[in-house]
């Protein structure tokens, strides 16, 4: 309900405005003028029916707001990708919902101008009121290139501004021309339509301006020749990416603790003084903790998204891309997925929505129901404990350590089985359409730090409005679920500890946990366990809390001994060793995580593919779970 | 064709295979391996696949696969 509202929210706040929409090929600087343009006033969602992200953003001009729309990239009005083909739709007024812009502003990279022409002589064939922004001018002299802007613009019969997006340069020019759209010099003879004549079209202009192409950059050939180096640029490569996670975990777990001290002080204020156990529970625990739970990720994601922006913005990215491709071709996806599929090893979220850079859709939507598969930070707390239940700390397998064995062995086992996943989607309900791999490498370029926050900042209210939310109510719906109906007066003498037992023993979730008892019965677990399977949908790690809550262990957090002695109604162990291992197969597989759904609906643009993956991981975790208790039952465990 | 190119290679582009699908040639076209154009062959992955290409002043990685769709004339190459 919540995306209906939002991609409403885009329509509506720019109804009335006159509609300007900016279009360029991929790596033209578009983004980083849309960015200058519109700065944190940017709207996103999908256009209607298709996995195709839309912006909309606003600037103003002389008080006058003009609503500003940043189309996909695309090379060519002759559409391929369904990005392109929204691109086409849109300027040809096909799009429901979506007006015909009434201008276009064509972003173009002043040192590519050879390939762009044609992209611009499509454009300027629909006969909209069109100006052309030329960036990267500064690139194009510091390399031996020119042009004049005067000579273009006259060739052109359209307005011409140079901007240097990535310094703001020639933003302001830009956006006062925007007001008088209407008035903007309109070509008198349109550019042919044949690809032959647009190519001799395309030099006749350029050489009317006196361009000159730019000598090839020499210090990306130089950055490259160490970078893309079969020995260097792997040992980079693998640096790269292991500061990458290091940056994360280490800079981000300081804060999620400093995070959590606060809200558990918060939390500790309200049970001393909210008399109401309702209100009490429902403000200390479901809000608090839903939120606490939130913030404890914000730090870990807004660094993820950071890194992300960061490394695309200068470049490295399409490099990783390069160096991983062949390895990402085994599995049917490309280069440009294995970025969403490292950083789903933090989050599956920033992973999914990193496959925004994939440009065949079907790629997309395989990284995106196979990247939950890949082992999240938030499973590591429930690792931790189960690994703990099975192996104690001194145990030793061939001198290793078989805690660190069995860790290992699990993120692995979440590793290989996303790969695996993605390559029978691939093969089968995804083969892939005909769109062929192909990447630019831009030149190594300073990210411009505005555009590099906006990216970081919008993909954050992303998280904030679509995974804050579901986890919010969902901590909420919990609480209600695991601490009502009250039962005060029977819990009046016990320790408050044997009191959250006892009232969550006889809870709503109680009922929930014994209901489903039957589905989970083969895999051993206890419906106690169910209870805290329940739980672990707002976020998996707080399996681990709840699990601590029910079976009344001193210290929720590490339950550790009481689950060691937790037993079942019947007085039998509940966490034996096939148990435990079901569990962590369970683990590995299941697709707990609401906020990740959300996110995958947002994307996906529907809920068919969230659905879909959350059946399909189900089935995998349970099969898993179901063989490898078996298994260890066999070998006599 | 392109892809039997070694490294440090340049050609001159005359045109894309007749097997390649309208797609794949629409695409490849749009990228600039346009007839005429120069392209020179930048370097390979460590793995060997794919490769990086300069054409129509911008530097763009192929897979074998596409690679082997484009015919070039290695003669001519400035």
């Amino acid at each position: 309900m919540t995306s209906c509202h939002e991609e409403g929210g885009a329509a509506v706040a720019v109804a009335g405005m006159p509609q300007i929409a900016l279009v360029g090929s991929p790596n033209s600087g578009k983004t980083c003028v849309f960015n200058h343009l519109t700065g944190l006033r940017a709207k996103t969602g999908n256009y209607p029916g298709v996995t195709v992200g839309r912006t909309v953003g606003v600037t103003k001009v002389d008080g006058v707001e003009i609503a500003v729309e940043d189309l996909p990239g695309t090379y060519s009005l002759d559409p391929i990708s369904p990005d392109e083909q929204v691109v086409a739709d849109l300027l040809a007024g096909n799009v429901a919902d979506v007006g015909r812009p009434d201008a276009i502003v064509m972003v173009a990279d002043a040192t590519t101008l050879h390939r762009s022409i044609v992209l611009l002589a499509q454009v300027l064939r629909l006969d909209i009121p069109c100006l052309l922004a030329l960036s990267m001018t500064d690139e194009l002299t510091a390399r031996g290139g020119g042009i004049s802007v005067d000579a273009l613009s006259t060739a052109l019969g359209i307005p011409v501004v140079p901007v240097v997006a990535n310094r703001g340069v020639g933003i302001d020019t830009l956006r006062a021309q925007l007001a008088s759209f209407d008035r903007w010099q309109r070509p008198p003879v349109l550019p042919p339509a044949d690809n032959d004549a647009i190519d001799a079209w395309g030099r006749s202009v350029l050489n009317a301006a006196d361009y000159v192409a730019p000598q090839p950059d020499r210090r990306t050939r130089g950055i490259d020749a160490i970078v893309l180096h079969p020995l260097w640029g792997t040992a980079i490569f693998f640096a790269v990416m292991f500061c990458f996670f290091q940056v994360v975990f280490t800079v981000a777990a300081p804060l999620q603790e400093r995070v959590g001290r606060a809200l558990g002080w918060l939390g500790g204020l309200v049970s001393d003084h909210v008399g109401n156990y309702i209100v009490r529970g429902l403000l200390g625990q479901g809000v608090i903790g839903g939120v606490g739970t939130v913030l404890q990720f914000i730090p870990q994601i807004v660094l993820l998204f950071l890194l992300i922006a960061l490394l695309e913005n200068v470049g490295y990215m399409a490099r990783a891309a390069f160096l991983m491709d062949r390895v990402m071709a085994a599995t049917g996806l490309e280069g440009r997925a294995f970025v969403a599929m490292l950083s789903s090893f933090a989050c599956a979220i920033p992973g999914i929505m990193a496959t925004r850079t994939l440009p065949s859709s079907r790629d997309r939507i395989a990284t995106i129901i196979t990247a939950p598969l890949m082992t999240c930070s938030a499973r590591l707390p429930v690792f931790t404990l189960l690994v703990g239940l099975l192996v104690s700390p001194q145990t030793r397998w061939g001198g290793l350590s078989a805690q660190g064995v069995a860790m290992f062995a699990l993120y692995l086992c979440g590793g290989t089985s996303a790969l695996i996943a993605a390559s029978l989607f691939k093969s089968t309900i995804l083969r892939s359409d005909l769109l062929p791999f192909t990447m630019e490498l831009p030149p190594y370029r300073f990210p411009s730090a505005r555009n590099v926050l906006i990216t970081m900042w919008d993909s954050a209210k992303v998280f904030l409005r679509k995974a804050g939310t579901i986890i919010l109510g969902t901590s909420l719906v919990l609480w209600v679920l695991l601490n009502l109906p009250a039962r005060q007066a029977e819990t009046a003498r016990m320790s408050p500890t044997q009191a959250t037992s006892f009232v969550m023993d006889h809870s709503y979730a109680a009922d929930v946990g014994k209901a489903i008892g039957p589905v989970f019965k083969p895999l051993g677990f206890d419906w106690r366990i169910n209870v805290a399977l329940l739980g672990s949908t707002s976020a998996r790690e707080v399996f681990v809390s709840t699990l601590g809550q029910v079976s009344a262990a001193t210290d929720p957090d590490d339950p550790h001994e009481a689950l060691l002695t937790m037993t079942d109604d019947d007085g039998h162990q509940v966490f034996t060793t096939p148990t435990v291992i079901a569990l962590m197969a369970y683990f590995v597989f299941a697709l707990q995580c609401m906020s990740t759904v959300a996110v995958m609906r947002r994307e996906t643009n529907s809920w068919r593919w969230p659905a879909f993956a959350w059946c399909y991981m189900f089935v995998l975790a349970w099969t898993a779970a179901f063989a490898a208790r078996s298994i260890a039952f066999g070998v006599g465990a | 064709m392109l892809a039997q190119l070694a490294p440090g290679q340049r050609a001159t582009i005359l045109g894309v295979a007749a097997a390649a699908s309208s797609v794949v040639a629409a695409r490849l076209r749009q990228l600039g391996f346009r007839p005429a154009s120069d392209v020179e062959v930048i370097r390979r992955a460590p793995l060997g696949d794919p490769t990086i290409y300069r054409v129509q002043d911008t530097e763009l990685c192929l897979r074998r696969r596409e690679a082997r769709l484009i015919e070039v004339d290695p003669g001519s190459g400035t």
